[in-house]
């Protein structure tokens, strides 16, 4: 296999790694079975988005340090989360410069370009789309908006999980529409931010999907916080965690 | 007598635009609407669509792009001396050129213009600049009539209303809606709708056409804006689909024009770029029904009067802003409002300004300073999801660019301690350093353990509760990823 011998460094992201550790598990879980080795550099945190995108450059300047610091050594850097990769490659280099701070520009140059979402490192990186996954269940996706028009992580979800055993795939009306999460937008914004994501939730039902899967749990939260409170019985699951299930459990 | 009484034209709504509440507020009324939701879910869907399909027929469309961007980008770079050019090809062309710093200069000329023409009433061709500095309402002032002839216009200025979109103003009426307006108003103002007018839009059309025809037939002087004014021949640009601004345009024997100084264009070669991009962008049209172009006064033909009216208004302010001043390559096509899922759902006229949608958000702050709580609001009403910077013609950054507006309004507040700040530096605090941020860890799994069995969290008080008002927050697990790695994988990497 393409993987064997590869030694990936994973980003788990802030939120995963406090609120939902089962996908970056999931990562750990299928980059192994392809055979890859995956180290977890503890100086890691966050991407620091949430206080780029909320106005506080001054804030998110630290978080760019401890990427660069936690990653600098490593080829392959592989986060669950099109939105905060998308942050890291597309913001990291204006936090840099908002630093003033030529040295750090240069390690960010370096470090964003072997920055990897987790479907671009299985896609393009390891060459592979049937990660052996089995999941036999009704699915809609929901791309999210970083995924797509940040990160640029194109039809490679799709790609991964058209190879899923025994899955049933069912394609998300208005799919490229925003679910109103946006960060702090959610919060500065409760009721437009509600009101999209009642529309996704209304999307996400009307396709009789079992599971909402994303690439993203800050938008899954959201879309899943609503499902949630309107009874809706329709469970969210990133889609690492789809994958890393097999037929022999995960 | 009551001042309403006194009035030529229709009132506006009471109040200012820079006086209203944050966006987050306008919103929440505005959602209210379910009418409003229908017809803008409705006609942003529709518009939508053509837009794919119309630009989905040229296989170059991102070089289109790129080639806008590139010209614009050149012109507002040599804006000193490209303006130069214009006003002197527009001298050459028999026009009058007159520049104005700020509103009150651009409607104070126009004013003058008009008086000097003994008239009062004018006939206006759709122009977001003169809507901009507020011009019906300073002719008004003067005794002025200021006539709307664009079909959505005349619905929004009979309506006593605001526009709430840069290309559909009305797009927040639905046509019964229209008819009632009609009926009532028309009387009141020239020529009446007839009495058994229904909603059909050809109906409606028709009424329009004939309220409006008495108007043009009598009028001396007409107000324009320009989509292009190109420096090196000294014409003018206007782009429409109704005819209503060619009657404007060549009918009556005196021509005012306000035009942006940002609406600039090198020759007549670039132009062709954006009546490519331009149609496809904002009807979804191959091309737009009614292009005309003039250059100054042709004798014996169309206005023997023409003058310009060159307007910064802030522009040059925004120009000087490295992180702002792509908003000046706006061509107004309104794709970024039409694909935008906030605009969708709130409409126009909960951005206070007529510039609403995205590329409001991100200009009228920088036209407008960020002192009022409606414009410190307008670069957070976003999602960010980068829709509009995928559909506009000359390729504005404009999620970039609300970031960048936000780190200044952010920075305006930074010796203000309020919730937001304090929010913002404990989490800074957390983050900054791994061993912070396990600390932090060790302290939310408690909650996980507090509260073991429940896998949700329902509403929630302050602070709290935008969140949970209507969305349910998982309960954090009782192991981190990065306690679990450890205790599985030992400290090392
Ligand atoms: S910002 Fe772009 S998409 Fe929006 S109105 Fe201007 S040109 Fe059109």
């Amino acid at each position: 296999m393409h993987a064997e011998g590869l030694t990936v460094a994973l980003f788990a992201t802030c939120i995963n790694d406090v609120m939902f550790p089962g996908t970056p598990k999931a990562v750990v879980t299928v980059l192994e079975r392809l055979g890859c080795t995956v180290e977890f550099p503890l100086e890691q945190t966050c991407c620091g988005q949430m206080f780029t995108n909320t106005g506080y450059f001054d804030a998110a300047v630290p978080d760019v340090r401890n990427y660069v610091k936690a990653f600098a050594g490593y080829d392959y850097i592989v986060g669950p989360s099109g939105s905060c990769v998308g942050a890291v490659r597309h913001q990291h280099p204006m936090l840099a410069a908002h630093a003033k701070d030529e040295g750090l520009a240069a390690e960010v140059d370096k470090v964003v370009a072997r920055t990897y979402d987790f479907t671009e490192m299985l896609v393009d990186v390891l060459g592979v789309t049937d990660v052996g996954a089995y999941f036999p269940h009704r699915v809609t996706y929901h791309p999210t908006c970083h995924s797509v028009r940040v990160a640029k992580v194109g039809d490679k979800p799709y790609q991964l999980l058209s190879k899923v055993k025994g899955i049933d795939l069912v394609p998300l009306p208005d799919a490229d529409q925003c679910c109103g999460f946006g960060g702090t937008f959610s919060v500065k914004n409760p009721d437009v931010s509600v009101a999209m994501g009642g529309d996704k939730a209304r999307h996400v039902a009307s396709t009789g999907a079992e599971y909402l899967v994303t690439g993203d749990n800050a938008c899954l939260m959201h879309i899943g916080g609503l499902l949630h409170r309107q009874n809706a019985g329709i469970k969210t699951l990133h889609l690492a965690e789809l994958l890393a299930h097999t037929e022999s459990g995960i | 007598m009551s001042s309403e009484a006194v009035r030529r034209t229709p009132a506006p709504p009471t109040g200012t635009y820079i006086g209203m509440p944050k966006f987050a507020k306008n919103a929440k009324v505005q959602l209210a609407d379910q009418q409003l939701r229908k017809n803008l879910r409705k006609a942003t869907g529709t518009i939508r669509a053509k837009r794919v399909d119309r630009v989905a027929e040229v296989p170059e469309w991102e070089e289109l792009r790129l080639a806008g961007e590139a010209i614009k980008n050149r012109t507002l770079r040599h804006l000193d001396t490209y303006l130069v050019q214009l006003e002197e090809s527009l001298v050459r062309n028999g026009a009058k050129v007159h520049w104005a710093r700020d509103a009150a200069e651009a409607n104070a000329i126009v004013v003058e213009l008009v008086k000097a023409k003994g008239v009062d009433e004018v006939v206006k061709v759709k122009s977001m600049a003169t809507q901009e500095i507020d011009l019906n309402e300073a002719l008004e002032e003067a005794g002025i009539a200021a006539w709307e002839t664009d079909l959505a216009e005349l619905i929004v200025q009979l309506g006593h209303d605001r526009p709430s979109h840069i290309l559909v103003p009305a797009i927040h009426r639905n046509r019964s809606e229209v008819r009632e307006i009609f009926l009532r108003e028309m009387k009141l103002y020239g020529t009446p709708a007839p009495t058994d007018l229904t909603d059909e839009p050809v109906v409606l059309a028709a009424a329009a056409r004939t309220h409006l025809r008495e108007k043009f037939l009598r009028a001396k002087v007409a107000i324009s804006g320009a989509n292009f004014a190109i420096a090196e021949t000294g014409t003018l640009v206007v782009v429409e689909s109704e005819g209503n601004g060619r009657m404007c345009l060549t009918l009556p024997d005196t021509l005012i024009s306000v035009v942006g100084i940002e609406k600039t264009l090198p020759t007549v070669a670039d132009l062709e770029v954006f009546m490519r991009l331009l149609p496809r962008s904002s009807t979804g049209e191959r091309m737009n029904p009614y292009t005309s172009m003039w250059n100054g006064v042709t004798p014996g033909d169309g206005p023997q009067e023409v003058h310009v009216v060159l307007i910064d208004n802030g522009r040059t302010k925004v120009l000087a802003d490295p992180d702002g001043r792509a908003a000046l390559r706006c061509i107004r096509c309104s794709a970024c409002l039409n694909i935008c899922p906030v605009y969708e759902r709130v409409g126009g006229h909960a951005y206070g300004s007529v510039y609403p949608g995205p590329i409001g958000a991100v200009l009228t702050p920088q036209l407008r300073g960020t002192t009022s709580d409606i414009d410190k609001s307008l670069p957070f009403a976003s999602t960010l999801c980068g829709a509009c910077f995928e559909v506009c013609p000359v390729r504005i950054p404009i999620p970039d660019m609300l970031v960048h507006m936000r780190h200044k309004v952010a920075d305006e507040k930074r010796h203000h301690v309020g919730v937001e700040q304090t929010a913002i530096a404990v989490a800074g605090w957390a983050l900054s350093s791994s061993k912070h941020f396990e600390l932090v860890q060790r302290v939310a799994m408690l909650a996980g353990r507090v509260l073991p069995g429940r896998t949700h969290l329902g509403p929630l008080p302050w602070p709290a509760a935008p969140w949970t008002n209507a969305r349910d927050l998982p309960m954090p697990p009782t192991e981190s990823f990065r306690a679990w790695w450890k205790r599985t994988r030992g400290e090392s990497a």
